[in-house]
């Protein structure tokens, strides 16, 4: 399992390690709770270009498994696309809402919205954390704190106060509303 | 208003048309002229707002000195000896003369071809090429025919209706069906040849880097050796060494060139690395990378003491030079210890961060 081809299952290397935790860091510092945790040893493993959450235990089961027929093991928690990007997938969503340093609100009327894929405008912002810079990744929740998914500040908290309201505020990145939607393909 | 405007512009257009335009031009400096080329240079300097930002007036500056240049050039054109071309009735035709401007190639010249099996034996045994009249006397049409080709001496081969039986051979075999079979093996024969020749000129021509040249460097013939040893059947398995060659080093990856970690390795040291990184990431201020400060240490030290090189040389001069020989080396050696007491503790980690960015 680790020799180099297409679709075997290996440890990240480092830049992949950095290039992924820093994903995740944009959500929140406390990351590291998920890989120092109390109950059991998790780690990250990479199968196919997508990145997956597996304890311990059931990484020695999937050993035995030869690679071709692997389709997922544990919990995915984003891909490597083409040009090695990393890309958070709604999976991720239970184990990195907890830990989100940046937060955006969603008002009740666009939440539907959001579900569906669009991406988050002014008018229907309800809060955001204070200090949020650019391009920071965020969680959106609902106004009753709800993690509904993630996305990317498309503009700092200062901007979003003065922006019209048919402004893009939060780009749409991952949302529960996949789950209905692409289920055939969410690993 | 307009009805005006509009007489005006058709009166003005009908003056333009009926005017003569002129073939006049004037030339501070005259042309140059390469006929053959049909080439015309004007060393005049050309007119400042051609040389300014683009705009109309740049536009129709550049058309009039074009439309001028090319008046000139024709109005040499056609001084030039002039006929015509087929016959009373045919276009009117200048004939020009030898280009002055050699132009360069568009292509590298074609390298010198390797010589062919027949060539080789040809300069070793001495035999010189005879030249071959190109026409034969043949007895039976009594006239001068070519070698070979449209009515060869000796008449068509095709058209051959009789072959005699030879002496020894059986009396049963087709004559003319063995001409023809003697005659298609030649063919493919000659073929053959000219195709193995081509191929020994390509050949020699892609392997030319694995000869010696006497020209090369360690490193190279180090890799032409190389690739050398690895080219037999076993792939240089069995292949001896040289007296004072060194063998080779197993490779550290077995011929894999990218390595990856274990899957189930120390999950507890996999953590502790994650958590490191975490923390790296976390932190303000940025981390001090060991390697890269003892490294620009260690060249700024570099370029010091080759700065003052140059400068006691460029002052000293040939003689001083050799004078200060002595003196110098005590006053390098002094000024070393200093540097030197620095460089020994950070030799060791900078000696192996330098091997580790190597």
């Amino acid at each position: 399992m680790g020799t180099h081809r297409s679709e075997q299952c290996r440890a990240l290397t480092a830049s992949e390690d950095g290039s992924d935790v820093t994903f995740s860091c944009s959500i929140g510092e406390n990351i590291q709770l998920l890989v120092d945790r109390p109950d059991g040893t998790y780690c990250f493993r990479l199968h196919r270009d997508r990145v997956y959450y597996v304890s311990e235990k059931l990484l020695k089961g999937a050993a035995s498994i030869p690679r071709d027929s692997l389709v997922a093991l544990g919990t995915c928690f984003g891909k490597f696309t083409k040009t090695q990007k990393f890309r958070l997938s709604v999976t991720a969503l239970d184990f990195l809402a907890p830990y989100a340093k940046y937060k955006v609100w969603v008002k009740p009327g666009s939440e539907q919205s959001f579900l569906y894929g669009n991406h988050v405008l002014k008018s229907g912002l309800g809060r955001i954390t204070e200090n949020t810079a650019q391009y920071q990744g965020v969680v959106v929740y609902s106004m009753a704190d709800i993690p509904l998914g993630f996305g990317v500040a498309a503009k700092s908290t200062q901007d979003c106060r003065k922006v019209d309201p048919m402004a893009i505020v939060v780009f749409h990145q991952a949302d529960v509303g996949e789950y209905v939607r692409s289920e055939d393909t969410l690993t | 208003m307009a009805a005006v405007r509009v007489e005006e512009v058709l009166a003005a257009a009908a003056q333009e048309q009926h005017r003569p335009r002129s073939v006049q031009v004037e030339k501070e400096l005259e042309l140059e002229f390469d006929l053959g080329n049909l080439l015309a240079l004007d060393p005049n300097p050309p007119p400042a707002a051609a040389l300014r930002g683009a705009g109309p007036r740049r536009e129709s500056q550049l058309r009039a000195l074009a439309r001028d240049n090319a008046q000139l050039l024709a109005a040499r054109l056609w001084e030039l000896p002039a006929e015509r071309a087929d016959g009373a009735a045919g276009p009117l035709v200048a004939r020009l003369p030898e280009p002055a401007f050699r132009l360069p190639r568009e292509k590298p010249p074609p390298r010198p071809r390797p010589p062919t099996r027949w060539e080789q034996f040809a300069r070793l045994k001495g035999i010189r090429r005879r030249k071959r009249t190109s026409l034969v006397w043949d007895e039976q049409a009594k006239e001068w025919r070519r070698r070979w080709g449209y009515r060869r001496a000796g008449g068509d081969p095709a058209r051959a209706w009789l072959a005699e039986v030879p002496a020894g051979a059986d009396p049963e075999e087709d004559q003319l069906a063995k001409l023809r079979r003697a005659k298609r093996e030649r063919v493919a024969r000659n073929e053959l040849n000219r195709l193995r020749n081509l191929a020994r000129a390509h050949r020699s021509a892609a392997a030319a880097p694995l000869h010696p040249t006497g020209h090369q460097s360690r490193q190279e013939l180090g890799l032409v050796a190389r690739v050398a040893r690895v080219s037999t059947a076993s792939l240089g398995r069995f292949q001896p060494r040289l007296p004072k060659e060194p063998a080779e080093p197993p490779s550290r990856d077995g011929g894999k060139k990218r390595r990856f970690g274990p899957l189930l390795g120390d999950l507890a040291a996999e953590r502790g690395r994650q958590l490191e990184l975490l923390r790296g990431m976390s932190s303000k201020k940025p981390a001090l990378d060991i390697t890269r400060a003892v490294n620009k240490q260690l060249r700024e030290e570099d370029a010091e003491a080759a700065a003052a090189k140059g400068k006691k040389r460029a002052q000293r001069g040939k003689r001083g030079r050799r004078q200060q020989q002595r003196p110098g080396k005590r006053s390098g050696g002094g000024g070393k210890k200093g540097g030197a007491a620095r460089r020994q503790q950070q030799r060791p980690a900078g000696g192996g961060g330098r091997r580790k960015k190597a």
